[in-house]
């Protein structure tokens, strides 16, 4: 899971709703460009704008590699494909893309505190209570999510454990069965917790 | 003053407590019983957590029933397990987690969750993920998210079971510190000696009500 870094940078202290604007901004350039050689100048722009930022933050070397180490394996095959097919320009304009924009969303989440990026994603929600929508339990799921994956890796890791240490290994259906089992029950507690401290979903 | 009358609750057709009938008004209750005695249910019963299926529970006048919202401002309620009521990922977003949902302005929240962080030695963690905690450390901050919104009632449900001995006796110490009255569930009886009321509970009545020192022995030997 991709922790805070706290700091004083001006990218900690620019205003959570302007980083998520800016990263979809980002996005849409690096993916709308047509030409290929335009969007590959492009895409390496924001890389090394991306590294710069990077060390504007004074986030370690270390932690922006790990923020690519989920998508190796997905670019390794992209990279192969487009090889294959286009040449190795296109190869490298996948990489540069993905990187880039996968770098910054990381860098978003490395310098804003989950708190006040839900309240941003909130606030900019507003517009889609009329269709609905309602801001404050999006938010809610989005912490909850942060919350409860480690949580969950955790239950899977020990289940896993548990099932070992019985001579029962590599059965998909054996750990999936008592991992679901408890995160029903957790859920259950979890939303006890919730209601016990006072959560009402139609204030916000 | 928290009065229960004639209450029972039933899941479908499993009955878990019989017609209960008490007024708790000590500053320190404990319940204690054997496994799957009715105690876990009976403290959902305190702060409307759970509607009792018989009978009605009713805080400084307001009845769980119809007033639930309002009875679980007042009763705060601490859980077994800490990594199931911590709901935010980070230690100081969660503390500020229930003053939000109390509608408090942001300022007043900065300033409680400061204190908070501070009374429970966890200002070095405050933008600490909270999955990273140690056991004691997350049955501390989830204890300081339910004080920091000032309930007047803290219902804390076995809060040491899954702590080590270090950590047992801090909770326990943060709990006797505490101002307000606190209903307390424990399977630990020497946690206990110091309470004002012991209810033992079997098969879902209370069979023993009376001072630890006359309640915790009868108890014991009940159980043995
Ligand atoms: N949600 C539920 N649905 C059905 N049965 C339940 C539910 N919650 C509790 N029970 C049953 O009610 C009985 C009392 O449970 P309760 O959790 O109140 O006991 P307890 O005294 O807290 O036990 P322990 O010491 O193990 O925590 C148990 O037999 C339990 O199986
Ligand atoms: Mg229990």
């Amino acid at each position: 899971m991709i922790p805070y870094v706290p700091g004083e940078s001006p990218v900690h202290r620019c205003p959570p709703g302007r980083k998520i604007l800016a990263l979809v901004a980002a996005g849409t350039v690096l993916f709308a460009l047509p030409r290929l050689d335009l969007a590959l100048a492009a895409a390496l722009l924001a890389l090394a704008a991306t590294g710069w930022l990077y060390r504007v933050a004074g986030i370690p070397g270390r932690l922006m590699l790990a923020q690519l180490r989920p998508l190796a394996w997905i670019l390794a095959v992209l990279v192969l494909v487009q090889l294959a097919l286009d040449g190795w320009q296109a190869g490298l304009l996948v990489t540069a893309r993905l990187s880039a924009l996968v770098l910054l969303a990381g860098l978003v989440t490395l310098t804003t505190r989950s708190s006040d990026l839900i309240e941003a994603l909130q606030r900019g929600l507003v517009w889609a209570k009329p269709l609905g929508a309602n801001p404050a339990k999006v938010g809610l799921a989005i912490a909850l999510t942060l919350r409860f994956i480690p949580v969950l890796a955790a239950i899977a890791a020990e289940v896993r454990e548990a099932q070992r240490a019985r001579g029962l290994e590599g059965s998909l259906v054996a750990l999936t069965v008592p991992v679901v089992v408890r995160m029903l029950k957790m859920s259950d507690d979890i939303a006890a917790a919730i209601d016990a401290r006072s959560y009402d979903p139609d204030r916000g | 003053m928290i009065e229960i009358r004639q209450v029972g609750h039933a899941f479908g057709e499993r009955v878990v407590l019989r017609d209960l009938t008490l007024d708790l008004t000590e500053r320190r209750i404990a319940v204690v019983g054997g496994n799957g005695s009715g105690k876990s249910t009976f403290a959902r019963l305190l702060n409307g957590l759970l509607v009792p299926s018989r009978g009605h529970v009713r805080v400084d006048g307001l009845d769980t029933r119809r007033d639930g919202k309002a009875v679980r401002r007042k009763v705060g309620f601490v859980f077994q397990n800490p990594d199931n009521q911590i709901v935010l990922p980070g230690v100081a977003e969660d503390l500020a987690f229930g003053l939000r949902n109390l509608g408090l302005p942001k300022d007043e929240i900065a300033r409680r969750v400061d204190e908070a962080l501070h009374r429970y030695d966890l200002q070095a963690l405050a933008d600490h993920p909270a999955h990273l905690l140690s056991g004691g450390q997350k049955q501390l901050l989830a204890i300081a998210g339910v004080l920091a919104m000032a309930p007047d009632i803290i219902v804390l449900d076995e809060p040491t079971t899954l702590l080590d001995l270090r950590n047992k006796r801090r909770i326990a110490q943060a709990i006797d510190a505490l101002p307000q009255r606190a209903i307390l569930v424990s399977h630990d009886l020497a946690f206990l000696e110091g309470v004002d009321r012991v209810l033992v509970f079997d098969e879902g009545r209370v069979v023993i009500d009376d001072s630890p020192s006359v309640a915790l022995p009868a108890y014991e030997a009940m159980m043995s």
